[in-house]
């Protein structure tokens, strides 16, 4: 049994994979919270590392491109691996899933980076040049006239990640956090039968994703292309 | 042990990971071709499973794909070996993504080209391949370098059915010695040049294939 | 210097192209000035300079017989960020291309920078705001986002966005030049009156020679970075000295007939 719930291996095949069912769900419950928490955290360190970015000073644009490009280009994985081990290390005891959130979050906060960097330099210079005339500063234009208007054109770009995301997030069973992934492969040990477990956790992705997608899509429709309006 | 001890003996799982990274990826470029033109055949059967296989193996998780392909496989009687399973795992993922590429691609390009072609009386396939083809390739090279890219970070998975490659070979050293914070930096960085220079020689590549492209013109 | 706007020999560089040499140029308080001139002659360069959107590589410029460019007291430094920001603060433009906030209601768009900028209360900015969207005919549109406006309206919002910053200079860079026929007229009596009612030091850079003639106190024919010739509209427009000028005149001339 996982999760307190047994599993039924005397019946059919259906009947073992209506057993299993609920377990499987609690594992999505943990994978979905990986992935939520793990995505907001890509969005905030995503937008601080695309403004050091386009710092004026020439040290801190470049070490923001080096630790973009290093973690866009390294596997998420071994990354995952590094944390695990490494924080302990220097006295950081986390449980395992806020290690994989974290590990989530950083990856793809480097991919946030460049779709918001996208945005911001898809935005009509004639923008910056009004804003300069009307002596705003740097931070207030970005704020009120800038952002407003990258932000819902990076939108569909933004869903794309969080769907990966969600396909990346069974990455944390490889560091023992106990999600849909872990799940399966545990019924599998026991029972011998991978392929029912696994199969329905492929299911359960497919509907994630398109959940997921759709939201987004949602999203995009709502809000204007113009811009987040203000009055 | 030195950076430099860990360095040497990464370098046993390099060898897999650099094969099985470039075997994949070509294979994935296959599937990316086949089923990216099955998309948007004329045949329906074509169109209906180039669109199952794409929906499937983009909509779902690499390391599940993985995982059941590796479980599953032996069931048919096919005994593969792990690498085999891996290549074969990683092409189909990458192959979907491709997929969507080329049949984007394919459609950027004018429509009055295949209208020529068929007025010339080329056939689908010369159509296909003498105009359709060279004409969608140098559009669709950044991003299957970015894929291709994505493919070597995504080989690392394979060391979860044991296959000895570098993030493998990582894992075991950890194991030995637990200098973990040396032995997964000299990994990410071995990982992190390979990337710069698939970028680099991809980047070669496809400038290639633009002055190809505007030669034939 | 008694001159409002002051351009020392100045010199810009784009490139390796010189796009103005040794310019300099005075205008009075109060003053409407007409720059033309041909694509490429400089007298865009020279709004935007004074608008600190471009910088220059030799020569000064002065604002009230201050520098722009360099510190006064402080020769050799280039001035601050902090320092622009408070010289800037004297000169307002409107752009060709209108650059209306396109996320920001007609109003918003206008008491924005008085709010953020000189931090002006907010219900004060509003009422200030209205009536400047009165004064160029728009105050029935004040909650209207650009796309739901005509070009002519956006560029009548423009003036009143850049008027609330109540600056001592206004530059005005082809201010019709994106605008179909119909709504030229409009915006242009919009200029017009502003030309007549306020004292303002006003730079116009045009193509439009009746508007120019309306409005100038001084046209300044700009011919490859250089004035070639200057004087009231009556001289200039109607009798040339220069050939280059007369030349130009009778091409804008035949392409407005053509038209």
């Amino acid at each position: 049994m996982l999760f307190g719930i047994h599993w039924d291996t005397s019946g059919t095949t259906l009947d073992f994979a209506l057993s299993i069912l609920p377990i499987l769900l609690i594992g999505l419950k943990v994978t979905i919270e990986a992935t939520i928490f793990g995505f907001v955290l890509a969005l905030v360190l995503g937008l601080v590392l695309a403004i050091l970015r386009s710092s004026r000073f020439r040290i801190v644009s470049w070490m923001a491109w080096f630790v973009i490009e290093f973690l866009r280009d390294t596997p998420l994985l071994v990354q995952l691996f590094f944390l695990f081990y490494v924080l302990p290390l220097y006295g950081v005891s986390l449980p395992a899933l806020v290690i994989g959130i974290i590990g989530l979050g950083a990856q793809y906060s480097a991919y946030c980076a460049e779709v918001y960097r996208g945005g911001i330099e898809a935005i009509d210079r004639g923008q910056w040049e009004a804003a300069h005339a009307l002596d705003l500063s740097r931070i207030m234009t970005y704020k009120d006239i800038i952002l407003p208007q990258a932000i819902p054109r990076v939108i569909p770009a933004l869903g794309t990640y969080l769907v990966a995301m969600i396909k990346d997030a069974p990455l944390l069973s490889a560091i023992t956090v106990l999600d849909m992934m872990a799940a399966s492969t545990i019924i599998g040990d026991q029972t011998y039968n991978y392929l029912v477990p696994l199969s329905i956790v492929g299911a359960l992705f497919f509907i994630s994703t398109l959940v997921a997608s759709f939201l987004v899509h949602k999203l995009d429709r709502a809000l204007p292309k113009t811009g987040i309006p203000m009055k | 042990m030195s950076v430099y001890d860990i360095f040497r003996t990464l370098l046993n799982g390099l060898q897999i990971t650099i094969e099985l990274t470039v075997l994949s990826t070509i294979l994935g470029a296959l599937f990316s071709f086949v089923f990216g033109v099955g998309k948007i055949s004329r045949i329906r059967i074509f169109r209906f499973f180039s669109t199952a296989y794409v929906e499937i193996f983009r909509g779902t998780s690499l390391i599940v794909q993985l995982f059941w392909l590796y479980y599953a496989l032996p069931l048919l009687g096919v005994s593969f070996n792990s690498f085999v399973i891996g290549t074969f795992a990683l092409a189909l993922n990458i192959g979907a993504y491709g997929a969507e590429v080329v049949r984007g691609a394919l459609q950027t390009v004018p429509k009055g080209q295949g209208e020529a072609s068929l007025a010339l009386g080329f056939s689908p396939w010369q159509r296909l391949v003498r105009v359709l083809l060279p004409q969608a390739v140098p559009e669709m090279m950044p991003t299957f370098i970015n894929l291709a890219i994505q493919n070597l970070k995504d080989s690392a998975i394979v060391s979860l059915i044991s296959l000895t490659d570098l993030t493998y070979y990582a894992n075991n050293l950890q194991n030995l010695t637990y200098d973990t914070l040396r032995i997964y930096t000299v990994t990410l960085f071995m990982y992190f040049f390979l990337a710069l220079l698939m970028s680099w020689g991809l980047g070669m590549l496809e400038r290639y294939l633009r002055r190809w492209k505007l030669q034939a013109r | 210097m008694s001159a409002h706007v002051v351009f020392d020999q100045v010199v810009k560089r784009y490139d390796d192209t010189d796009i103005l040499r040794d310019f300099s140029f005075a205008a009075e308080k109060g003053e409407k000035v007409v720059l033309i001139g041909a694509s490429g002659s400089g007298k865009s360069t020279v709004l935007r300079i004074l608008m600190t959107l471009e910088q220059i590589q030799d020569g000064e410029v002065y604002i009230d017989g201050e520098p722009l460019w360099h510190e006064s007291g402080k020769p050799g430094k280039l001035a601050s960020e902090a320092y622009l920001r408070h010289m800037r603060t004297k000169v307002g433009m409107v752009f060709q291309q209108f650059n209306l906030f396109p996320h920001m209601t007609a109003l918003r768009n206008v008491i924005e920078a008085p709010i953020r900028v000189l931090k002006t209360p907010r219900k004060e900015a509003e009422e200030r705001g209205q009536e400047l969207l009165e004064r160029v005919g728009l105050s029935a549109r004040c909650d209207a986002f650009p796309a739901q406006l005509s070009g002519g309206q956006q560029q009548r919002v423009a003036i009143a966005r850049a008027l609330a910053m109540r600056p001592e200079i206004m530059l005005f860079d082809e201010p019709t030049s994106a605008l179909d026929p119909e709504m030229v007229g409009e915006v242009q009596a919009v200029i017009r009156e502003l030309a007549e009612e306020s004292d303002l030091t006003m730079l116009i850079a045009t193509h439009e020679m009746r508007f120019a003639r309306d409005v100038a106190d001084r046209i300044c024919f700009l011919n490859k970075g250089q004035i070639l010739e200057e004087g009231p509209p009556e001289e200039v427009l109607v009798n040339p000295q220069e050939e280059r000028t007369q030349l130009f005149l009778r091409s804008l001339l035949e392409d407005s007939v053509s038209n």
